[in-house]
């Protein structure tokens, strides 16, 4: 346990966040900067905090524009944020926002700052895209050639099968892996159906489009307009109410595609956001007027096997977290994980309730137990609502504290897995 | 005492560094202590064997030099002395260009008028990339012309068309643009500007830089170069004048006939016409009700209740319409937060939209990045609700011009704001009172009447009631400034300052109609008569329903000083839904592919022939003017003895920034002044007595001011 002067807790007030849209729709057009700016400017319009008072700005973004490397700087200045304000970026894949928020927490704790903002920012509509190695070095050289004789001899270079350009893949650099080859390994290893991966995803859906239709996302999503037109966005489009098992299992394996389980109905899929969240030792708080709505009490982070591990991340920091603060599943009103593939969810849920994975891999006297799902994702989560790889951790976050508030428990935990086979767990607390 | 000096000297190894910097204002002007200045200074430098070269540059933060000091001009008394004062600035700045040792201007802020001459007659221009620097010649704004040797420097710099496009428009010119066209030799970062002007001297006088004279395109080679080829130029820039401006301001001729006289002469030939010209046209009427104008809007810069105790951070605007987006967008690009509200998000964001397209528009003439566009689009918050109200510290409603609807709004409104919180309403016709009296906080209420587009049209007229707050007052004066609107205050009553007057001056249009005055002959006598629109398309731009219902109401408090028209008609035109352009039909019909001016609508015609009752004989053309302008004139009388108007400024910047009246004539009250009250007066009086009708009743003051001779703005 940490053990730091209660006045220097740091609190999350309240978080925006822009739409999630289906990559290549809507904010296609909208470069990364411009969405973490609209989520950024959303958050300081609905809290009314005045922005000379932040003391620094921390967004999550996985696959960064080559011209906003440092993208959180660029989202800031643009929202408005004082140019004193300094932001930098962070990037730890699918919890980078995760990562965003407790190293200003960190920072809040040591007493260093009273009011910061974390968040993420993601447009996966426009990857960058490179050209080939072969074409890179011929246009350096090109630089310094003297004469056509020098170009002909560059260009001789070159051969046809250069014009290829070079794509990001969403792969583990280290293994080559896929994600979803990834989700294969870890559903197979915990014993996974497709009947229970499909239901799983239809939970998600549905959750996500009945907390729409209730209203619970109205006061955390900011309209984006966007040029030229200037229409608003208002909703999320990845929420499909009228999904049914009967319609997930008509669609093929996506990654082993004779024998698989993950489908592209019950895996999260590219998505456009961003989001922005306040956070203030609670001193500052009060200072200043604001009703903190969860305390970040703590969060552990943990790393396993590129390969056998990719997904395993929440199995992994979720006992660690729990056992470090001496709390048991029973004690936790509030689950928010992120749902990269329904098959890791469901895995998830069973190693942890499993002897042997509990015994061997955690070192622990025997299993954690189950994490009752009616009090899990119970607003959809990443399968449906989407999953802006950096922007995330922000959703996950404001969604918890926001749960916490409402429903009135004491303590809820957020978790997810990252790429590199990364987990993070972070421990939140009602104030009040 | 050195202190009391403009200019410093400062010799910094073989350069001397003139600097510019009146110690009593914050900006430059060239006046007659500066000349004697001037003289000794290069006296002193022309006798300093050391010195080899000259660097001019400004000791304010954000000006070189403003221009000439207007109130030089505003004394003298003839077209010679104005002359004269031409020809001693000319040879000043003769001196300057001839003087052996090289001049180098170094210009950082805004670079005007003769401060723009000065630089010209340097040897060498090195202009700051900062967004403050501007060069320009505006004295055609003044009625003027560029008197101390541009019309003769700036063509021979820069080419014919690129000078009279800048002087006869006076339009501002950012250093890169200066720099491609020849008018500066370099863009220098602000930081290091002095060191770079002094190494420009230096190397100037050993010859190691040379000032690289701009090459001219082939096009330019014939127009200009060749006699035929100037021929052809002027004619056409004639042409054009003549087409904007009527024919009714000289100052543009005269730049035309003096740039024509003088290229093909010497420079000398030149500066001698150029002075005559000067001293001729700076004791035009024209000329001195624009000075006029000029010094009342300077006037109307300041805020008359002080500043305000709260400095507004934040702004609320209520719909999303044309009016609340139109203040969306001058408020946000002036550095204030807003939100915008409407009924629904989509009418909300449309309101936004507006800005979103004024801001476009300079992404695309490169003059505002999109990162910066972003960022102030990032100001506004387009939403459906009142979330965030509580931190505005003034809220504008743009809504339907009902009284209902506006109680209804502020009712519903109230709650959310905090208790200081300034309400202001946008109407151009509804007492504010009358408004008011649905809030619980009366002294926070004032009237902030914004002219459509709000982006383009320069007034914003301040409507204060008796329970209006002090506070209130400075907020709205405050922000109104903030929007870099001309701000003017008047008295609650209906329809305030400007709207009162248009009523009955629309009104005699509507009777000149029904008496059988075309449409296009109404409009275009107006124009003629300096209004920038005709009555006609005025109506149909605002829509014949809103001025109905605006004339209406006004009808039923003003009585028969503004209801000669048949009401009837209106009723008719309006049930065909001829509401003007934005229904594509009003008196004129509107079709996007019909080029030039709009066909009458035949609808229209019919309904208007059906109610026409001819007079005896038709009216001539200026009688048409008079009765149209001298109604308006009128009217604004009443206002000032009624004391809507606290003053004649206010009334002469409103008539022309809000509703276009002649600004040659300077306003209603310098009009009065200039031609007389006395003969205003007696013209009244006779059109009262031809047509039998109380509406052309001189105002009492009027008549006071007909018997005693007194003017309204004395000298």
């Amino acid at each position: 346990m940490i053990s730091t002067p209660k006045e220097l807790d740091p609190v999350l007030i309240d978080g925006v966040r822009t739409p999630f849209l289906r990559s290549n729709g809507a904010f296609t057009r909208l470069s990364t900067y411009q969405l973490g700016s609209k989520a950024i400017a959303g958050l300081l319009n609905k809290t009314g905090i005045d922005p000379k008072l932040i003391d620094h700005v921390v967004m999550g973004c996985v696959i960064a524009s080559p011209k906003t490397p440092n993208v959180a700087r660029e989202a800031a200045l643009v929202a408005g944020i004082p140019n004193t304000v300094p932001a930098h970026t962070v990037t730890l894949a699918c919890i980078s926002a995760n990562v965003a928020a407790t190293s200003l927490a960190d920072r809040i704790r040591l007493g260093q700052m009273d009011v910061a903002i974390a968040g993420g920012t993601e447009n996966l509509s426009d990857p960058p895209i490179q050209v080939s190695q072969n074409v890179r070095f011929a246009m350096v050289k090109a630089q310094k050639a003297k004469g056509l004789a020098d170009y002909i001899k560059i260009l001789r270079e070159l051969s046809l099968k250069d014009i290829i350009p070079d794509i990001p893949a969403v792969a583990e650099f280290s293994t080559g892996e896929s994600m979803g080859q990834g989700c294969e390994r870890l559903l197979r290893q915990a014993q996974v159906t497709r009947e229970e991966t499909d239901q799983y995803a239809v939970r998600s859906h549905q959750l996500a489009a009945k907390a729409w239709e209730e209203g619970n996302y109205n006061e955390a999503v900011t309209p984006v307009e966007v040029p030229p037109k200037f229409a608003a966005v208002v909703k999320d489009d990845g929420p499909r109410g009228d999904s049914t098992m009967d319609k997930l299992a008509k669609l093929r394996p996506a990654f082993d595609k004779v024998f698989g389980v993950s489908t592209a109905g019950n895996s999260s899929f590219l998505t456009d956001g961003a989001s922005a969240i306040l956070l203030m030792s609670r001193k500052g708080a009060q200072e200043l007027g604001f009703k903190p709505k969860a305390i970040l009490k703590d969060y552990v982070y943990a790393g396993g096997d590129p390969l056998d591990e990719l997904l395993t991340g929440p199995a992994l920091t979720i006992p660690k977290l729990l056992d470090k603060n001496g709390l048991k599943i029973s004690d936790i009103s509030v689950w928010e994980i992120h749902e990269a593939f329904s098959a890791q969810m469901v895995a998830m849920i069973k190693l942890l309730k499993s002897e042997k994975f509990c015994r061997e891999r955690l070192k622990r006297d025997g299993a954690l137990g189950e994490i009752p799902l009616e009090k899990m994702n119970v607003w959809g989560g990443s399968l449906s609502l989407g999953h802006p790889f950096g922007a995330t951790g922000g959703r996950l976050l404001e969604t918890a504290a926001r749960r916490l508030e409402r429903e009135g428990g004491r303590y809820a935990v957020v978790a997810g897995c990252a790429a590199g086979g990364h987990g993070s767990a972070i421990l939140l607390e009602n104030p009040h | 005492m050195n202190n009391n000096k403009i200019l410093h000297l400062e010799i910094i190894k073989d350069v001397a560094v003139v600097t510019f910097d009146d110690p009593a204002s914050k900006v430059n002007t060239i006046s007659p202590q500066l000349s004697s200045e001037f003289q000794e200074i290069f006296d002193e430098i022309a006798k300093n064997n050391t010195v080899k070269a000259s660097v001019l540059i400004s000791g304010k933060p954000d000006n070189f030099i403003a221009g000439a000091d207007i109130n030089t001009l505003k004394n003298a008394k003839s077209a010679e002395e104005v002359e004269r004062l031409s020809r001693e600035a000319q040879r000043l700045l003769d001196r300057l260009a001839t003087t052996p040792k090289p001049v180098v201007a170094a210009i950082h802020g805004t670079c005007l008028g003769g401060g723009l001459e000065i630089a010209l007659a340097c040897h060498y221009r090195i202009a700051t990339d900062h967004p403050k620097t501007v060069l320009a010649l505006p004295e055609v704004m003044l009625g003027l012309l560029p008197g101390a040797g541009g019309t003769q420097r700036l063509p021979r710099l820069v080419g014919i068309q690129a000078a009279l496009d800048m002087m006869l428009t006076g339009k501002n010119i950012y250093p890169r643009k200066a720099k491609k066209m020849g008018l500066i030799d370099h863009v220098a970062i602000p930081q290091g500007l002095k060191e770079i002007a002094i190494e420009a001297a230096r190397r100037l006088s050993n010859k190691a830089l040379r000032s690289k004279r701009r090459k001219p395109k082939l096009v330019e080679k014939v127009l200009e170069k060749t006699a035929v080829g100037r021929k052809i130029l002027f004619s056409q820039a004639r042409k054009m004048v003549m087409q904007k401006s009527l024919g009714l301001y000289p100052a543009p001729l005269a730049i035309l006939d003096v740039v024509q006289q003088g290229i093909p002469r010497s420079l000398e030939q030149g500066l001698a016409y150029e002075s005559k010209r000067f001293g001729e046209l700076a004791q035009t009427p024209e000329s001195k009700s624009l000075i006029h104008l000029f010094f009342g809007q300077t006037s109307l810069k300041k805020n008359r209740f002080g500043d305000p105790k709260t400095k507004v951070r934040k702004i609320g605007v209520l719909g999303g319409g044309l009016m609340g987006g139109g203040i969306t967008s001058v408020s946000a690009q002036k550095g204030l937060q807003v939100l915008i509200k409407d009924i629904k998000l989509e009418a909300a964001v449309k309101g936004k939209k507006q800005l979103f397209d004024d801001l476009q528009k300079r992404v695309k003439q490169r003059v505002l990045s999109s990162f910066e566009r972003d960022k102030i689009l990032n100001r506004v918050n387009a939403q459906a609700d009142y979330r965030g109200f509580e931190n505005c510290q003034l809220v504008i409603e743009a809504v339907l011009e009902d009284i209902a609807i506006k109680h209804k709004v502020i009712k519903e409104m109230e709650p959310h704001l905090s208790e200081n919180a300034i309400f202001a309403s946008n109407t151009s016709a509804l007492p504010i009172k009358e408004i008011a009296k649905a809030s619980q906080r009366p002294q926070n209420i004032v009237g902030m009447h914004y002219f459509s587009p709000v982006q383009k049209m320069p007034l914003l007229e301040i409507v204060v009631t008796d329970q209006s707050s002090q506070e209130a007052k400075a907020v709205a004066v405050d922000v109104g400034l903030r929007q870099g609107k001309t701000v003017i205050v008047v008295k609650d009553g209906p329809g305030f300052y400007t709207s009162r007057i248009l009523a009955p001056y629309m009104d005699e249009a509507a009777v000149l109609v029904q008496e059988g005055v075309g449409f296009y002959e109404l409009d275009e006598q107006l124009k003629k008569f300096g209004y920038p629109v005709g009555p006609v398309t005025l109506l149909d731009e605002v829509g014949i329903d809103v001025g109905a219902h605006v004339g209406e109401f006004l009808g039923r408090v003003l009585g028969k000083r503004v209801t000669s028209g048949d009401p009837k008609v209106f009723e008719e035109i309006i049930a065909k839904g001829y509401l003007g352009r934005k229904t594509g039909k009003g008196f004129f019909m509107y079709d996007k592919k019909v080029r030039g001016r709009k066909p009458i609508n035949p609808g229209m015609q019919e309904i208007i022939q059906k109610h026409c009752k001819p007079g005896a004989q038709a009216p001539s053309a200026e009688e048409i003017q008079l009765r149209m302008g001298l109604r308006m004139v009128n009217e604004a009388v009443l206002c000032l003895q009624e004391g809507v108007l606290e003053n004649p400024v206010d009334g002469d910047i409103g008539a022309v920034f809000g509703l276009g009246f002649p600004p040659f004539h300077g306003g209603p009250f310098r009009y009065l002044d200039t031609v007389d009250a006395d003969w205003v007066a007696l013209t009244l009086e006779r059109f009262s007595e031809r047509y039998g009708s109380e509406r052309f009743r001189p105002a009492p003051l009027l008549l006071d001011m007909a018997k005693s001779g007194k003017k309204f703005h004395p000298v």
